[in-house]
């Protein structure tokens, strides 16, 4: 399959230089390859908040849910559990998943369900022009944060860590190969897979050079280890741009998945009727 | 009309005659004495009987303590509300009878704990039981001082011990030797009160409606539902596949009633983070082709509020099981109320329809539950069954064989041909549906105003177009709903007899001469009310207009069940008279308003006495 088939007719909105676009690219081509390796197309479903990072489903030719700000993760978990053999995305965005609809990211990492998020983490709101966001650093000066933000930001991979997800990686949106190398992985990955993209905005976050600078693919790590995963996951916290920025897959383990304990038998409406006044039987 | 409560001598129990219309039982003590099973035991040995039951369970919002009873009331015909004349009164704690004492009549039977409580003074007369010496012979556990005690329930009611032994059997978990031996002892030791009579009637009315009045099933014993159980089953008999729920009283059996049947039923049955997860999900369901239910009550349903709105854009069909209690805010989690109409009209932003329906009752629960889910299903819209404390949790004699079949309504599913549009606009509004994976196709859903593939737009006549083709489904359904009962209206007989429809020889009393102006004066109500304002009415001679759907609201059928009408009085569980402003907003006038508010739901006997104000 051809990634360009892959393209919707709707026109793109987002701002020239912006990391999107290589979000898109690289799903495109991942989508294409693997349409031909046991992932046909039309089994895969993708699911967007509301944000910049949103628009992609818009601009692919695929299944697709739109859904609000914050809640891709609620309906990738139904789609999953309705029929265990779509293979289920989620593009969602730092302050979509971290902010507005965090409890819905813990929840999934908790019960290791069998979709991947993929985190436009661009450390700002982009779409509501230029507040700051879970993953933005301390003093950001943002509209609402105009002396700069008083909060320390989170760490997602390392609150994915804790919070059980079974897959952690981390890529850079100047970096395609490599995106479309943990894009791909952490799709095959059986479990939650959570795929930190260090986004940059180019409008109201341009974080490009210092990205450039600082940023280093982990080689070597063993990403079997929590232990070892903990270590390069902390080295860099979102609050600083003087240390190296580690890159890469940081943890895989495999444990049971939440979609793994229902039922696919139904009976027909006829049968139903039966087990219904069977069931009667035990309230007389 | 006086203040005091009409005396039904009908219902005076006669030990030797066939003449007992109806039966009322009280059960009491402190929450964990299991008071909601023993009076489920108590319905189901009457039930044996051939009566009608319904039962209401009163307890406050904790674990342990406090004080908790049932009402058990038995009838010849079908019945949905409690009366306040208790003719016995099975007393675990002094409090209940300090508590209840008002309830009771000159010819009640308190049947007691003797080692917690005393009739000295009361002047009752009764039969007190040394509970705890009966459990030390038989080395039973406190916990079965119900089933010794139900013992001389049945004993005192004139029930055999062999129906006492066959319910216990049926529906004792555990330690079944050590119960049946305390219930024999407890059986043994009471004295008589009275001898309740078989009732043929209830069998042979509902059988004789469908048809069915084979010999066999006329003593056949109905089930005992509660109407969350009545909800589940309806939307199982519907083609429901997964029901996703947070918990939340007085919603939360639901839950756990589907949750212990999805097995049988194929069920996926999830509780996850928080109501604003279970909505999302309902909708991750919709859109990969499984039926989806939630269940809650006000405040979850506020978290809800958002995914509700995507279900009106998205045309994602949803069911919202919305079980009503008193607010605003936590209020009082486990008592009743009707407050929430507007908020269930109104709730999510933007316009887009929805259906909405108050059942009364279980049969009504069974059915309208599956229609809901139909509907939600062939108009792709959200569906609310709103309910309340009292129908949630209140149980119900249930006849599946005479309750309407909502079925599995067919939808409109894609042909096949040329490009798939989710948002294909048509005649109906309503367009056919696909689910992934359909090779060749992408099946696109969208929050944002969308063209007819399901892609944004901001265009201004797409907007207008969606809006309308939105709005075009309300009316479609609206439309399809014309050849529903979604309104009841209910005549007084004057020659039936029985507790539902009928004044009974006692009447009403002091407000007889509404008896000379039949069908002047209508009750109109929604929801739980039905039962009550049915019984009230049926004494009274007076017309009852009930409300099923509220949305789209059926505005031709209420005008036409008014007719001739002189004077209109709505009840309601709630302050402001909700179903009362949005009649009034048709311009339909309302005399008067009798509202309960204090989260307990009407008796009988408190609806004839605010009837008897009103008409005064």
């Amino acid at each position: 399959m051809n990634p360009k088939d892959l393209l919707s007719p709707a026109r793109n909105t987002w701002c020239p230089g912006c990391g999107n676009f290589s979000i898109l690219n690289a799903v495109r081509s991942v989508l294409a390859e693997m349409d031909g390796e046991g992932y046909p197309l039309e089994r895969t479903v993708l699911v967007a908040g509301i944000g910049c990072h949103a628009k992609i489903v818009d601009y692919l030719n695929v299944n697709s849910f739109y859904s609000i700000h914050g809640r891709t993760i609620p309906v990738a978990t139904a789609i999953k559990l309705a029929n265990p053999d779509l293979n289920v995305i989620c593009f969602s965005g730092d302050g979509d998943s971290l902010a507005e609809g965090l409890d819905h990211l813990i929840f999934a990492a908790k019960r290791n369900i069998d979709i991947t998020v993929i985190l436009h983490d661009n450390r700002v709101y982009g779409l509501t022009t230029g507040q700051y966001t879970p993953t933005s650093p301390m003093g950001f000066k943002g509209r609402s944060t105009p002396e700069g933000s008083f909060e320390q930001p989170i760490n997602p991979a390392e609150l994915m860590l804790d919070a059980g997800a079974t897959y952690i990686a981390r890529g850079y949106s100047h970096g395609i190969e490599q995106l479309q190398r943990l894009i791909k992985e952490a799709v095959s990955h059986r479990g939650f897979s959570f795929l930190d993209v260090l986004q940059v905005c180019v409008s109201y976050n341009n974080l490009y050079e210092s990205y450039n600078k600082w940023t280093y693919t982990a080689e070597g790590n063993d990403s079997g280890s929590k232990q070892e995963a903990r270590r390069i996951i902390g080295s860099w916290n979102y609050d600083r741009s003087d240390v190296p920025i580690p890159l890469g897959r940081f943890y895989q383990a495999h444990s049971p998945r939440f979609d793994q304990h229902f039922s696919m038998d139904r009976p027909d409406g006829a049968e139903r009727g039966r087990r219904i006044a069977g069931l009667l039987e035990n309230f007389i | 009309m006086t203040d005091k409560v009409e005396d039904h001598s009908d219902t005076v129990i006669d030990t030797v005659s066939d003449t007992v219309s109806e039966f009322s039982v009280l059960i009491g003590g402190i929450a964990g004495d299991g008071i909601n099973e023993a009076g489920l035991t108590v319905s189901r040995l009457l039930s044996r009987l051939g009566y009608c039951i319904y039962m209401y369970y009163d307890y406050p919002s904790l674990i342990r303590g406090g004080h908790n009873f049932s009402i058990v009331r038995a009838a010849r015909g079908t019945i949905a509300a409690h009366s306040d004349r208790i003719d016995v009164m099975i007393a675990l704690n002094q409090e209940t009878v300090e508590r209840h004492r008002v309830r009771l009549k000159d010819s009640s039977f308190v049947i007691y704990d003797d080692d917690k409580v005393t009739l000295e003074g009361s002047g009752l007369s009764g039969c007190g039981l040394p509970v705890t010496g009966i459990l030390k012979e038989a080395f039973a556990l406190p916990v079965m001082k119900n089933s010794c005690i139900l013992g001389s329930f049945a004993r005192a009611v004139g029930i055999d011990w062999a129906v006492l032994e066959e319910v216990l059997k049926k529906h004792v978990p555990k330690r079944l030797e050590q119960n049946l031996l305390v219930a024999r002892r407890g059986y043994d030791r009471a004295d008589p009160f009275c001898t309740l009579p078989r009732n043929r009637i209830q069998a042979e009315q509902m059988a004789g409606a469908e048809g069915r009045r084979q010999e066999g099933n006329l003593s056949r014993p109905l089930p005992i539902l509660s109407g969350n159980q009545a909800i589940g089953l309806g939307l199982i008999a519907a083609g429901l596949g997964a029901y996703v729920a947070y918990p939340m009283t007085p919603s939360s059996s639901l839950l756990d009633f589907l949750a212990r049947q999805a097995g049988r039923f194929g069920l996926k049955v999830i509780h996850p983070e928080n109501e604003i997860a279970v909505m999302l999900m309902a909708q991750g369901f919709a859109y990969a082709g499984v039926r989806a239910a939630v269940g809650t009550s006000g405040g979850g349903f506020c978290l809800m509020a958002e995914g509700l709105s995507l279900s009106g854009m998205a045309e994602m069909p949803v069911v919202v099981v919305m079980a009503q209690r008193a607010g605003p805010s936590t209020g009082l989690p486990t008592y009743t109320a009707q407050s929430d109409l507007n908020f269930i009209a109104s709730a999510g932003q933007g316009e887009f329809p929805r259906f909405v329906v108050a059942p009364g009752d279980a049969a009504q629960a069974y059915y309208w539950s599956g229609v809901a889910l139909n509907l939600a299903w062939r108009y792709q819209i959200p569906s609310f069954i709103l309910t309340d404390k009292t129908v949630s949790e209140g149980q119900y004699s249930f006849d599946l064989g005479a309750a309407a079949d909502p079925g599995e309504a067919a939808v409109d599913l894609w042909d096949g041909q040329g490009e798939f549009l989710r948002y294909k606009f048509t005649e109906s509004g309503v367009s056919p549906l696909a689910f992934p994976p359909v090779e060749g196709q992408a099946v696109k859903t969208d929050s944002y105003m969308h063209d007819e593939k399901g892609i944004t737009t901001e265009d201004a006549a797409f907007t207008r177009m969606m809006t309308d083709k939105r709005l075009l489904k309300g009316r479609s359904l609206a439309a399809e709903l014309e050849g529903y009962e979604t309104v009841l209206c209910h005549h007084p007989v004057a020659s039936s007899r029985g507790p539902a429809g009928d004044p009974g020889p006692s009447g009403g009393g002091g407000v007889k001469s509404q008896q000379s102006q039949p069908g002047r004066t209508a009750l109109l109500c929604w929801g739980s009310n039905q039962g009550v304002c049915r019984e009230a009415a049926g004494r009274l001679g007076l017309i009852v207009v009930s409300v099923l759907v509220l949305q789209p609201f059926p505005v031709g059928k209420v005008k036409d069940a008014l007719q001739g009408v002189e004077r209109m009085i709505v009840v309601e569980c709630n302050a402001t008279g909700q179903l009362a402003a949005l009649v009034e907003s048709l311009g339909i006038k309302i005399s008067d308003r009798i509202l309960k508010y204090d989260g307990r739901p009407f008796s009988i006997e408190d609806l004839l006495s605010e009837l008897g104000r009103v008409l005064t």
